[in-house]
């Protein structure tokens, strides 16, 4: 047994290890804690299957963002008194039985994947140097499979107007308040101190996404990270959500894409193909508008429903 | 000997199977998005697997898959956001957070 | 010269993952709130600002070096304010779990 095998089994045994715990642990809260550590475990497996763009993806949305929200909520819900009992155990047999079922029919599927497997990557890699691109995870996003790329920037619109519009009457247009419950020092220190690096750190991941490791939905995650954190120290206010900015912002991401995807009819013959020598540029300009776009959607989806009346 | 694909692909079928058992047993609305979102880093641990093990041309994996998990990954999040903003809501107007019981006969007006 | 950094390295990244464990068996068998923290960034900091110098070695210079710096440092501001937060939460007496 090589020594990376042995770090992989001490890994895979970790990763599996918490995530039963997380599952089986009486305490919301502690759940929340066990599944923010799953995450970062489970960013290592990234790494470790030579995926570093993933890794970075599930660090920051899949751990982090998705922490924070089920931390506040579990914060929020500590009071609530569940009136449901856990299910008999006929039933919780039953649901282990089928659960054991189906783990191990997806076993003897990863047993019995086709040798050699199918892959993508030679034709990636075939067409990566016309696209100006270096890093082919980049590539896929924003050429091969620009489409979904436009769908997913999309469809985290239609999810924040399902948030929103969980207002109370009257709430409608104000402002999410997103605060720590008793702000001080050390949050404040650190909401002024981190933002500045973290902007650098989201930008980078994101310019930097042409040829390296990163992109839109990472530094996006960064930047939304840092908005959050100033907001729960109470340094800023969240912009009421009728501010037009604010929607201009949140839908400037997939309006670029959708312009420079129609303007590809014209120009390159089809829609979301980049005219020849001119695809870089238009990339970058695409995951600028992109990561703003995905930042703020991603920390107002953190911050829940409107809350104040609009004055 | 068991390779590093084959490893942790057992490991996303358990994942799947934990994450599923937890969202059919626990009773508690958090509990049961927490277990979907264990379930989901499983299905996209999976993908991974399929895309390490469609390595070569010089990459490490095929990023076909692994651009698909990035995409999934940010959708799950919105998802989950959702799901959460519905489980608070609900608090908020019912005092409760079951979901198979019925709603309290009065239901709270807002201010 | 390479071997001598590669032993430096060694050394160094093993003394880090002994302060990590030291802090994590501090974390698991410290009876409060306020010792576990103690343990916890205490040990931690030291055992990553340990293993970051011991791994300087081995990254290409400026910009790996700068990073992995970079990259202890925040972990040690992060450490910091976490510390604080759950410090003042268990004085006030909220459930620290």
């Amino acid at each position: 047994m090589t020594l990376a095998l042995a770090v992989d089994i001490g890994l895979a045994l970790l990763v599996l290890a918490v995530a039963g715990w997380t599952i089986a642990v009486r305490d919301t809260f502690a759940a929340v804690i066990g599944f923010v550590a799953y995450g970062l475990l489970l960013a290592l497996v990234w790494v470790r299957l030579a995926a570093p763009d993933v890794a970075l993806t599930e660090a920051a949305v899949g751990s982090g963002l998705t922490g924070l929200l089920l931390l506040s909520a579990s914060a929020r819900l500590r009071h609530a008194k569940t009136s449901a009992a856990p299910p008999g155990p006929v039933l919780q047999w039953a649901a282990g039985a089928l659960c054991i079922l189906i783990a191990a029919g997806l076993a003897a599927l990863v047993l019995l994947l086709p040798d050699p497997a199918p892959t993508l990557a030679p034709a990636a890699v075939a067409h990566l140097p016309a696209t100006g691109l270096g890093n082919p995870v980049t590539g896929v996003l924003m050429v091969y499979r620009a489409i979904d790329t436009f769908l997913e920037s999309v469809v985290l619109l239609p999810a924040l107007l399902g948030v929103w519009s969980l207002a109370s009457e009257g709430d409608w247009g104000g402002a999410p308040i997103l605060r720590h419950p008793r702000p001080d020092g050390a949050l404040t220190l650190m909401a002024q101190v981190l933002p500045p690096l973290g902007i650098i750190v989201g930008v980078y991941l994101c310019w930097n996404s042409a040829d390296h490791p990163g992109g839109a939905f990472q530094g996006g995650a960064v930047l939304a990270a840092m908005w959050v954190l100033a907001l729960l120290a109470g340094l800023v206010d969240a912009p009421p959500i009728r501010q037009r900015g604010l929607r201009v912002l949140l839908v400037a991401g997939a309006a670029v894409l959708l312009a420079v995807g129609l303007a590809g009819i014209g120009l390159a013959g089809a829609f979301l193909a980049y005219p020849e020598h001119y695809s870089k540029p238009l990339i970058l300009a695409i995951e600028m508008a992109l990561v703003l776009s995905i930042a703020v959607a991603l920390a107002l989806l953190v911050a829940g429903p409107p809350v104040r009346t609009p004055s | 000997m068991i390779s590093t694909t084959t490893l942790f692909g057992l490991s996303s079928a358990v994942l799947i199977g934990l994450g599923l058992f937890g969202m059919i047993v626990d009773p508690q609305p958090l509990r049961k998005i927490l277990a979907f979102n264990l379930l989901g880093g499983g299905v996209f641990l999976l993908f991974g697997v399929i895309a390490r093990r469609g390595a070569g041309a010089g990459l490490g994996g095929d990023p076909v898959p692994q651009a698909l998990v990035i995409t999934g990954l940010v959708v799950a999040f919105a998802a989950t956001a959702l799901a959460v903003a519905l489980l608070l809501r609900l608090f908020q107007a019912t005092g409760q957070t079951a979901l198979d019981e019925a709603p309290p006969p009065a239901p709270s007006v807002d201010p | 010269m390479s071997f001598v950094l590669d032993l430096f390295t060694m050394g160094a990244v093993l003394a880090g993952a002994l302060f990590f464990l030291a802090g994590t068996v501090g974390l698991l068998r410290f009876p409060d709130p306020l010792t576990r923290l103690h343990a916890l960034t205490k040990a931690d900091n030291l055992g990553l600002g340990l293993i970051v110098i011991g791994l300087l070695p081995q990254v290409a210079w400026p910009l790996g070096a700068f990073k992995l710096i970079a990259i202890w440092l925040m972990a040690l501001f992060a450490a910091t304010t976490i510390s604080q937060l759950m410090a003042r939460a268990a004085r006030d007496g909220e459930p620290v779990r």
